[in-house]
């Protein structure tokens, strides 16, 4: 039997992981796949690559099918998220110069506080601060507003493409930013700037990168999308096993790829973040989750959670975006392909969120499962049945 | 009405193109190249319709001004032409993206997007044969450079050692071209 051919696309960031890894490591054409992965220039292409059908399926920042089901931003069809591609992996950078006054402050660049980092970052700051964002729809979006909405601080957000993050910091376009890895640490790399937070200091399990496709294509298709769900779920499982980074790394540092050094991947994914150009190390172990502990599950409230965080910025109605959002988080099929192959199947489709801070027993579908801490840097707890 | 068009294309080839297309139609058309501090800068010109190819990556920092929503902005949409599916097709297909601001008439934007089109497509096709041109040389002095090293090796004239290049290029299902680069490449190590 021959392989299908699946066309999927990605943007160069170390979270698309699990997707080269389905296709290098055989995980697809064991399913009997063959995927063909595309490089995107940008968010937007990527975007529209998918609604006109020039790709099947895509690595996609976890609010844009949101926000596509709230009409923002020129949908023309719906979008459901398939699984969680990964959890964080996304770090907060600063210039030079804030990074100077802050420390000229007493600030300890300690990597691991969101509040005092805040605070820190609001006292040195002048005038409205240009913070780099990868679109207007991302993660990174919502974390920097959750993390600064307490502070005296004034900010606009400003759309930077992830691999032009660095240099536009440098050439002072912008002075701050807010970027999936290893564009983070490329600010250090070039001297551009010093790192202050990684995500999950905001968010400890914020929803990073989704796996996404046109419901139209789902319907139509169900065991390609079957087959491609068990591709990419057992990438990500590989992805976490420390003994195939190295080889991740070799394979994601390629041009087609991530195009990034192999050394630098190798240190994030360790966790061996070096957060300013005079080296400073700070050891943050799992920057980046891909699979353990239900990481891919669709939460309908992750999905909820970026409806309400969209419908408040752009002045919408918050329960129906929630309805909406909540119906393209595909947990059916999440439990339906991926069962037999002992996924951990949570109890309930949806979770308060932020609302657990020590790993917490849950039901689920084969007894019990741990779920890790998911809370919010303030103390943030989300309840989505509580908004419709 | 003439209409303010921005085109933003770091290729100057392409927007000269883009221009040339644009203006018998008595259109205002402005040139931005550079990346840095793209959406102010469009926000600043207020164009009516801003062209872009889909591979350039800075498009993203365009996608902020479908969301402007202060009382002073225009409403912003990406072309996406509900009745016109097929022209939006044939844009996607081109790379052409545009940005429009609301309320212009169909049949305007659609004759600025034919035009833009065909100049997105008569480019890629520039850059085709372009393409090949410069591969088909590079080839070329590839093959010279392992028939120059065959006759200086073996002492055989160059139809012998392009003749003996094609044999085992046919021997092992091979192309000559790159049964030469095998060569050149053993030929600089063993130097």
């Amino acid at each position: 039997m021959s392989a299908s051919v699946l066309r999927v696309g990605f943007v160069p960031l170390l979270d698309m992981a699990p997707l080269a890894i389905a296709h290098e490591l055989g995980f697809a054409r064991a399913e009997g796949l063959n995927l063909e992965l595309r490089a995107a220039p940008s968010w937007s292409s990527l975007r529209d690559m998918l609604l006109w059908g020039q790709i099947d399926a895509a690595h996609m920042l976890a609010p844009l099918p949101v926000a596509m089901a709230l009409g923002l931003g020129g949908a023309v069809a719906q979008v459901d998220i398939l699984q969680n591609l990964s959890l964080n992996g996304v770090v907060v950078a600063v210039s030079l110069g804030l990074a100077d006054a802050m420390r000229a402050r007493g600030h300890g660049f300690g990597f691991d506080d969101a509040r005092t980092t805040a605070a820190d970052l609001a006292r040195v700051a002048q005038g409205v601060l240009r913070i780099g964002v990868p679109f207007p729809f991302s993660t990174q979006a919502a974390l920097v507003g959750r993390w600064l909405r307490e502070t005296p601080l004034r900010y606009e957000l400003c759309t930077v493409p992830p691999p032009r993050m660095a240099d536009a910091l440098g050439k002072g376009e912008i002075d701050a930013y807010c970027v999936g890895e290893p564009w983070g640490s490329m600010a250090v790399e070039t001297g551009a700037g010093a790192l202050v937070l990684p995500g999950k200091s905001i968010w400890a399990a914020a929803p990073e990168k989704v796996l996404a496709a046109r419901h139209d294509w789902i319907e139509a298709h169900p065991d390609l999308t079957r087959a491609l769900m068990r591709a990419v779920w057992k990438a990500g499982k590989w992805m976490d096993d420390p003994d195939n980074r190295e080889t991740a790394c070799a394979l994601l540092g390629r041009a087609e790829y991530v195009n990034a050094p192999s050394e630098l991947l190798d240190r994030i994914l360790r966790g061996e973040m070096i957060v300013s150009p005079r080296g400073e190390l700070r050891h943050t172990p799992q920057i980046i989750r891909f699979h353990q502990d239900a990481a891919s599950f669709p939460w309908r409230s992750q999905a909820a959670w970026f409806a309400a965080d969209l419908a408040q910025r752009h002045d919408l109605p918050v329960g129906p975006a929630i309805d909406a959002a909540q119906a393209i988080a595909r947990t059916d099929l999440y439990r339906e392909n991926l069962r037999d192959l002992g996924a951990d199947l949570p109890g309930a489709s949806a979770k308060l969120e932020g609302a657990i801070s020590a790993p917490m027993t849950v039901a689920s579908e084969r007894g019990t499962m741990i779920l890790p801490p998911d809370r919010f840097f303030d103390g943030h707890i989300f309840d989505s049945a509580a908004c419709v | 009405m003439k209409l303010h068009i921005v085109i933003v294309e770091p290729d100057e080839t392409r927007a000269r193109l883009v221009i040339d297309s644009l203006q018998p139609l008595g259109h205002q058309v402005t040139v931005i190249g550079e990346p840095a501090g793209l959406a102010r800068r469009v926000r600043d010109i207020a164009p009516d319709i801003v062209l872009i190819d889909m591979a350039n990556p800075s498009r993203d920092m365009l996608e902020e001004m479908t969301l402007a929503s202060g009382p002073m902005d225009r409403p912003v949409a990406f072309f996406v032409d509900r009745t016109d599916t097929e022209l939006t097709r044939r844009a996607i297909e081109a790379g052409v993206s545009a940005y429009v601001i609301d309320g212009l008439q169909p049949d305007r934007v659609a004759a600025v997007m034919d035009a833009a089109i065909a100049r997105f497509q008569l480019f890629q096709r520039m850059r085709l044969e372009l393409e090949t041109t410069r591969r088909a040389l590079e080839e070329r002095k590839l093959i010279d450079r392992a028939k120059g090293i065959l006759m200086k090796k073996r002492g055989i004239s160059e139809e012998d050692a392009y003749a003996l290049m094609r044999k085992t290029a046919m021997d092992q299902k091979r192309k000559v071209v790159d049964v030469a680069s095998a060569l050149v490449t053993a030929a600089g190590l063993l130097s």
